[in-house]
């Protein structure tokens, strides 16, 4: 059985080409000079380049984190490129058609037409190639329902107020060492504001890629639904595969006002490395979300690539009724390793939170669930209830849960479900016996176990995480 | 149809069949009677392909095909069926999902087109109705939480779906009470046909007042000790098993 197993895990990264094109890449370093480039490339007002340079020096006397379930080398945050754009970004493209062909091939072979076929699929587009915002589609019918959507270099620029406003204002510059990183050398990344009482005509979605060598990626998204609003927001990353390992460390802000609902779905499938655990991508993201008054968000999450994962998408429930959820299914197969859970801060009362977990763990891989739930002084009926299931495949491979549950309201509740089970031989024969080849079969029964989480995804994601899943465990089995 | 040869298998190094030898036609249902231990379900878990099985000699012929040497989810392709003692839960699969991909995977092995969604969940509805399973049971997972007659009638409705060239019932009759008996042996008699053949495993002669054998095979030790008609069952349940298995001593 565990043969059987550890042969099926062997696969292949379908995403793992590179694109030729030419870029211009900053020399790897990491200096005042190097974000004083930056900020100038992009035109920045002197607040932001103030802002970069603030949070570079707090960085700089902050040390990384070593509390994560996770082993890695060192990093040299000096080998790292800081800056990389696709060359014929230099004279901005003033339309799709003008956007470098080799470019939109990319995007092709990932299945991101930027053309006619997310005109039928119905979703908006902000593609983020390295460290430059390639082309942001359906941008007039968005500007119609006054939705803005758009690079947030841009948005800085358009909308200076907005951004100086909500920037950092859910995830401080000095929140965490990765996070303090991001403030310094942030490159692109996509900007969001839905007007009061708007719901958001589309489902509005980022494709992130990385693919030079030896850069890093710093996106950073900011998403504000202004009181009554609504909004669902999809991001899907991708790389090349790579020997040496990529560090990829992103910030996303939600700021879900008076009565507004955030969505906000990851497709995550950073190359992982391959089956010796040789080069993959870092992944490690601050994602965090306030909810105001009878405000709603909700993070889903398939993260299926990286080498290594640390991530906790977050919800502050700030406002009296507000809502958190969180839903998510780490993959973690050959010698990928995933720390990643949420943090579900419950300040107003009658907040409610719902923690759904999906832990897979296969070959060698580590899949650590790590979630906090904490219920303020004043977070009067407030509940939570968390569900985490880890399931395993072969005997090998670990699973691990840090829940981290601080109940400081007599009147709260706190929910903790765990299971652990494996994909078993008894399961796998049944298939088997019916016809199914044992890769579909653990296909098919891992895809069972996620089903409360992909059903919260939106449809078109929902068979492509299916897919992702499939694919990433091929090998699983044999 | 079903040619098995002085077949010697074993599970964790314990030799379980030791010179088993059956022939098969089509059409023709067969009992395996035998105590437990005997090697009855080794014995079905060994012709479905079962990892941990291991076959130290002998063979097994379907069709003009070495049996042996297929795949699990060949052997099933090629109409081979194992209704389990047994079956597993599969939780979050659901049963309509299961069954489609069961059926797809024979499709698509054949390079026949594969059948439609709407013609596949009429056929799935027809095939619950006759096994006495709400229709609401499609859209639940695998055997997942399902009572242990439920479980017979969910194989029973697999079985009904794929029709398969040579099924296999081990142990059905385990666990049921009479009218879930009635209707899984009335699903498996309304099956019966002359290119389909029966093995049915079971402990005890009342599962073939239900569905009538056309043989009865003794299994002593990990071999066939005696065959006759369906009377070697009633005699059986007359006299035990001791007498045979003191024969054979």
């Amino acid at each position: 059985m565990s043969e059987q197993i550890d042969e099926l895990i062997k696969q292949d990264y379908e995403a793992g080409f590179v694109t030729d094109i030419e870029s211009e890449t900053l020399p790897p370093g990491l200096n005042e000079e190097v974000i004083r480039f930056i900020s100038a490339r992009k035109d920045e007002p002197e607040w932001l380049l103030e802002w970069r340079l603030n949070a570079y020096r707090q960085w700089l006397t902050m040390t990384e984190p070593d509390w994560a379930h996770v082993s890695y080398p060192d990093i040299d945050f000096n080998a790292i490129s800081y800056y990389s754009a696709p060359k014929s970004m230099e004279d901005k493209p003033k339309s799709l058609d003008e956007v470098d062909p080799e470019l939109l091939a990319t995007y092709e072979k990932l299945g991101i037409p930027l053309h006619e076929q997310e005109m039928l699929a119905g979703v908006a587009v902000d593609a983020v190639f390295d460290s430059v915002s390639v082309a942001t589609t359906f941008r007039e019918k968005l500007e119609e329902a006054g939705v803005i959507f758009c690079p947030i270099s841009e948005a800085v620029k358009t909308h200076p107020d907005l951004v100086r406003q909500h920037l950092g204002s859910v995830v401080p510059v000095s929140d965490n060492y990765y996070s303090a990183l991001n403030c310094a050398v942030f490159s692109d990344g996509s900007f969001v504001y839905i007007p009061k009482g708007v719901r958001c005509p589309m489902e509005l979605s980022t494709y992130f890629r990385i693919n030079e060598a030896k850069t890093g990626q710093f996106e950073r998204t900011l998403i504000v639904a202004d009181e009554g609003s609504e909004v669902s927001y999809l991001e899907g990353c991708t790389a090349p595969m790579r020997d040496e390992n990529q560090l990829h460390a992103a910030v996303v802000e939600l700021v879900a006002l008076d009565n507004a609902r955030i969505k906000y779905s990851t497709v995550q499938n950073w190359y992982p490395g391959d089956q010796d655990g040789r080069g993959g991508i870092y992944n490690f993201v601050t994602k965090r979300g306030v909810a105001h008054t009878n405000a709603h968000i909700s993070w889903t999450q398939v993260e299926t690539g990286s080498a290594i994962t640390m991530k906790y998408p977050s919800c502050i429930l700030k406002g009296d009724n507000s809502v958190g959820e969180f839903y998510s299914v780490a993959l973690s197969n050959n010698h990928q390793q995933a720390d990643t859970g949420t943090k579900m801060v419950h300040i107003g009362r009658n907040t409610r939170s719902t923690i759904v977990s999906k832990g897979i763990s296969a070959g060698q891989g580590s899949n650590s669930y790590r979630g906090m739930v904490r219920m303020n002084p004043g977070a009067e009926n407030a509940r939570n209830h968390t569900q985490c299931d880890s399931l395993l495949i072969g005997d090998q491979c670990g699973a691990h849960t840090f829940p981290y549950i601080e109940g400081k309201n007599p009147t709260a509740t706190i929910e903790h479900e765990a299971t652990t089970s494996r994909v078993s031989g008894d399961q796998l024969f049944l298939c088997q016996q019916r016809g199914l080849d044992a890769e579909k079969a653990v296909a098919m029964i891992v895809n069972g176990f996620c089903k409360e989480v992909f059903r919260e995804l939106p449809m078109e994601f929902a068979v492509e995480a299916g897919k992702l899943l499939e694919i990433s465990l091929e090998g699983a089995v044999g | 149809m079903l040619s098995i040869h002085d077949l010697y298998a074993s599970v964790d190094e314990t030799e379980i069949l030791k010179g088993l030898s059956l022939e098969i036609s089509d059409g023709e249902v067969h009992a395996i009677m035998g105590v437990n231990g005997s090697g009855k379900s080794t014995l079905g878990h060994v012709l479905a392909g079962r990892p941990g099985y291991t076959v130290t000699s002998g063979s097994v012929r379907m069709d003009d095909q070495d049996l042996l040497e297929l795949e699990p989810e060949i052997r099933s392709r090629a109409g081979l069926f194992l209704a389990f003692q047994y079956p597993v839960e599969v939780p979050g699969v659901t049963n309509l999902e299961f069954l489609k991909a069961a059926v797809e995977a024979r499709s698509r092995h054949y390079g026949e087109e594969p059948l439609n969604a709407s013609e596949f969940l009429k056929q799935a509805r027809g095939i619950c109705d006759a096994v006495n399973l709400d229709q609401s049971f499609l859209r639940r997972g695998v055997n997942e939480g399902f009572s242990g007659g439920e479980k017979k009638r969910n194989e029973l409705m697999q079985m009904m779906l794929l029709q398969p060239k040579v099924a296999i019932l081990d142990e059905t009759d385990s666990g049921l009470d009479i009218d879930a008996l009635q209707v899984v042996a009335d699903g498996v008699n309304s099956l019966r046909a002359p290119d389909r053949s029966f093995v049915v495993i079971t402990h005890y002669q009342r599962l073939l007042n239900y569905i009538e054998p056309d043989y009865v095979h003794v299994l002593v030790g990990g071999r066939i000790v005696r065959s006759g008609d369906k009377s070697l069952a009633l005699e059986l349940e007359e006299k035990g098993y001791r007498w045979l298995e003191d024969e054979v001593a």
